[in-house]
């Protein structure tokens, strides 16, 4: 039966951007279920901001392709989550709206970008969300706030409605409590979209089966070497042991090209991003400058004044790494080091069928503590690699360190995603 | 040949919309012209946030026909990139345009020559865009104290033909133009009627000299204006001893004259990558399915050889597809019987009458055109009445009078010959005497002048109905008779 749901949730958290207090829904797979968005979904008809303070007042014309699926199943649309202004950033703090904060400890970060949409899961406030991940969007605030994240293969979700920060990397997502919920999402997001010609015909009809026995395992050693905290490290290890335990099989390996990666990472989403959020000018939406000068100064104004801090940091650096004369350099570069880390997995992926290692490096930080934008790149090594490459990637909640959850990243094959989730799943089943 | 210090050197790049029902990268119709502003938009071509490109087949196709038609050699991959910078007009700060991969290098499009024969102008590539939107200045750019912004145009689909420096003369990239627009009406992708279709940057230089980019040119008489304008702006330089900078001009088409474009605008860094929303286009397999239909200079020497047209008659009817289609039909029922006349009858006294009355083709039946034909053929009327004929039925037109057939003219102005009415003309001979006794005695004295000037006073005497042999025959008896 269709209907309307109420939504008036205790935001202590500051999850939500935008709450939608009586929600209607229709029938399908999530009949009444109340999911969360974030909000650089366009949503129609309820404001989409990206936590930018240049789309305060947007209000879309149109739904995202996967917003219009959820609904088709009958989902209630209950509100737009808060985020790393269009997505940059690994901690939430970077919203123009305040940051959102951890519900396992109030004085921590949810991670980033979909922090919003991991707090408003892990508190209980929506059974699911969707969230992006760019390098590591969905996947980071999963592990920090102990619920299920599943970066899809590039491809298999619609982007379309998607305000994109770098559209080569990100996909949309699905975040849930339980590998079950987040496997049920992806079944109705996933599949072709005229709309978007990235997207492939591959939908996801998959139901989680828990049975991994000869399943090989590989153990890339960069994922547990210099950086990543040994506590989590050994945790995350203690997990791998329970997936031995169910009768797969580890395989060491290396990935050596994960050097470059996060150089290659922040230039390809810098100079997709430089071009991207161009648009953003005050005159079609969002506010306006109160200004009688001319165009470009008024641009000059309105863009100033609405952009936070690291966007304007990362718009720089791209426009820097596109100008005349650095093309070959940076981008072109950064292009060959992403087929280097695909020939990696391609050639890991000969030998076995997933990848597993740490989500995270650590556990959640503390609010603040990332203060300067260096050391906060650094944080996403060990996710950029799966949306260079495109390929599956989820986070499932394993386990914990000084009373923080700690999430454990499994890899797979390209178009592979719902091997993940079984992986995920097994062990999830095995722990409960 | 010219002078070769004088050497004019020409290069265009000639901007076409193509002629689709869709944009380029959505479903809004293409047909905007006669709506308001900003009513044929979508999410996509507003660029509004979380939009993507989904690209037009057909677009695509109808790019590959000119491709084919020019001779050019489709790419085996090519790609779409994002052309960046900041302009009211441009929805995403950038435009979706082919960069270093564009969809065909090559080909080359013949022309006239200034010295007679053909010459080939190479092209260097053509690649497919997106069309802008429009701005709307109130009162005017400089002065004016705002602009609207109309993305109707936004997202139509272009195709960008660069043309290598191989012009000589603005007369040249004329005829380059025409015969360029000729091809692309006939493989039916392109209108050139329809206002702002066509937009042209001309790179022009005279030999040893910097040169000049005229930009901003939208008509098809504007392109060779401009460059006269630039030529002689470029040599009374030289000739004075300056020398010629390199920079962009913008042409004014009001004032007939460029001038130095020194703005902001012009310096950019447009910041090109591959526009990651689009795959690379792998489309050179298409090129043998494509059927390309008669091309003008096929049609022109079937003109030739079919009709016995000259071939001058032939180029300028086949100069244009409505007129080739307008002269086949006008003599399809009786090619041979009535090409000869109907060929000079369109392609002269017609295409002047038009001009004269800055009227379309359109306008004219070709039964009408027909109707007069064999009118002419028959006998029935001079050439001076069948010109007469053909001005009242344009003139109707023009004043969306009921047309009527030549026949109906010719009765109604009662401008049958006379032949066989000998008395009618007899008496206008005699008259035309008896009233200029000056011309009867320049005759007697031999000067051959007044012959002519009594014929010209029988005919008008007659309006013209006198069939100008029998005419002839019967003033000289009767000047012969008052001699004796």
């Amino acid at each position: 039966m269709s209907g309307e749901i109420a939504f008036n949730p205790d935001d202590k958290y500051n999850a939500f951007l935008t709450t939608c207090r009586k929600a209607p829904h229709g029938t399908g797979k999530l009949a009444g279920v109340a999911v969360a968005v974030k909000d650089n979904i366009s949503t129609l008809n309820i404001e989409t901001t990206c936590a930018s303070k240049i789309l305060k007042g947007y209000i879309p014309p149109y739904d995202a392709h996967a917003v219009g699926l959820l609904k088709s199943e009958g989902a209630a649309i209950v509100g737009k989550t808060n985020m790393d202004e269009f997505g940059m950033g690994t901690t939430t703090e970077n919203s123009g709206f305040g940051p959102t904060l951890n519900p396992c400890d109030t004085t921590r970060v949810p991670g980033g970008s979909s922090g919003g949409s991991a707090a408003a899961v892990a508190a209980g406030m929506v059974r699911m969300a969707l969230g992006t991940d760019t390098g590591g969007s969905i996947r980071c605030p999963a592990a920090f706030c102990g619920i299920v994240g599943l970066k899809p293969s590039y491809g298999r979700v619609s982007r379309y409605g998607l305000i994109a920060y770098s559209n080569s990397l990100e996909q949309i997502g699905p975040m849930g409590k339980t590998v079950t919920d987040v496997s049920t999402l992806m079944g109705v997001i996933a599949g072709y979209d005229r709309h978007d010609t990235s997207s492939l015909n591959k939908p996801y009809n998959h139901t989680p089966k828990a049975d991994i026995k000869g399943l090989r395992i590989g153990i890339p050693q960069e994922y547990f070497g210099k950086g990543v905290d040994s506590q989590v490290a050994a945790v995350v290890k203690k997990a791998i042991g329970r997936l031995e335990e169910l009768g797969a099989t580890t395989v060491p390996c290396s990935i050596p090209s994960m050097e470059y990666a996060l150089a290659a990472y922040y230039v390809t989403c810098t100079c997709e991003a430089s071009s991207n959020l161009a648009r953003f000018d005050g005159v079609r939406y969002g506010p306006a400058a109160d200004t009688k000068k001319s165009w470009h100064d008024a641009y000059q104004e309105v863009r100033s004044a609405a952009f936070g801090p690291e966007v304007r940091r990362r718009i720089m650096l791209g426009t820097f790494a596109l100008s005349s004369g650095y093309y070959g350099k940076y981008y072109a570069k950064a292009q060959i080091a992403r087929e280097n880390i695909k020939a990696d997995f391609n050639r890991i992926f000969a030998d076995v069928d997933v990848i597993a290692g740490p989500t995270m490096p650590t556990i959640a930080f503390k609010l603040k503590e990332k203060s300067d934008p260096l050391s906060m790149y650094l944080a996403d090594i060990l996710t950029v690699p799966a949306n260079l490459a495109g390929i599956p990637a989820i986070s499932v909640p394993c386990g914990k360190s000084e009373g923080m959850p700690v999430g454990l990243q499994i890899m797979g094959r390209m178009f592979d995603d719902e091997r993940v989730v079984d992986v995920a799943y097994a062990y999830e089943q095995a722990v409960n | 040949m010219v002078d070769a210090e004088d050497q004019v050197i020409v290069g265009l790049e000639v901007h076409c919309q193509l002629d689709t029902k869709s944009k380029l990268f959505c479903g809004c119709s293409t047909d905007y012209r006669s709506d308001g502003p900003n009513t044929h938009v979508c999410p996509i071509c507003l660029g509004l946030p979380g939009a993507m490109p989904a690209l037009n087949k057909r677009a695509i196709q109808y790019a590959m026909k000119v491709a084919k038609a020019l001779n050019c050699e489709v790419l085996n991959e090519s790609e779409f990139s994002r052309k960046n910078y900041f302009y009211p007009d441009l929805d995403k700060a950038y435009q979706i345009t082919q960069y270093d991969k564009p969809l065909a290098e090559g080909g080359y499009v013949e022309i006239e020559s200034d010295e007679g024969g053909e010459r080939k102008i190479r092209l260097t590539r053509i690649h497919v865009e997106e069309d802008p939107g429009r701005l709307v200045h109130m009162g005017n750019v400089e002065r004016g104290k705002y602009s609207l912004v109309d993305y109707n145009r936004a997202g139509i689909p272009l195709i960008e033909i660069v043309s290598e420096p191989d012009m000589r003369s603005p007369k040249e990239a004329r005829k380059f133009l025409n015969k360029l627009r000729a091809k692309l009406e006939y493989l039916s992708v392109f209108d050139s009627e329809k206002e702002g279709s066509l937009r042209v940057d001309a790179n022009i230089s005279i030999k040893g000299n910097e040169r000049v980019e005229v930009k901003n040119i939208t008509s098809y008489k504007g392109v060779e204006k401009a460059l006269l304008f630039e030529v002689t702006r470029q040599k009374n330089l030289i000739r004075r001893g300056q020398k010629i900078e390199r920079e962009t001009r913008h042409y004014l088409e009001a004032r007939g004259v460029t001038q130095s474009a020194r703005s902001k605008e012009q310096e950019n860094d447009y910041r090109y990558f591959p526009e990651p929303d689009l795959r690379p286009l792998r489309v050179k397999s298409w090129v043998d399915g494509i059927i390309l239909p008669e091309l003008p200079d096929a049609r022109r020497e079937r003109f030739i050889a079919e009709y016995g047209c000259s071939l001058n008659h032939a180029r300028t009817l086949t100069g244009e597809l409505k007129l080739a289609n307008f002269f086949e039909k006008v003599v399809a029922s009786d090619k041979a019987g009535l090409a000869p006349l109907a060929s000079t009858w369109i392609a002269d006294t017609l295409i002047g009458e038009l001009n004269y009355r800055d009227m379309s083709l359109d306008k004219v039946e070709p039964a009408a055109m027909t109707g007069l034909v064999l009118l002419l053929k028959a006998g029935t009327i001079t050439d001076k009445s069948g010109v007469e004929v053909l001005r009242v039925m344009l003139d109707q037109r023009l004043k969306n009078e009921t047309v009527e057939t030549p026949d109906a003219i010719v009765k109604r102005l009662n401008l049958a010959k006379t032949t066989g009415d000998s008395g009618a003309i007899a008496a206008a001979v005699e008259a035309a005497i008896t009233e200029n006794p000056k011309a009867l005695e320049d005759y007697r004295a031999g000067k051959g002048g007044a012959l002519n000037f009594l014929v010209g006073q029988v005919m008008k005497k007659t309006r013209g109905k006198a069939d100008p042999a029998e005419l002839n025959r019967m003033l000289t008896e009767a000047l012969k008779k008052r001699e004796a």
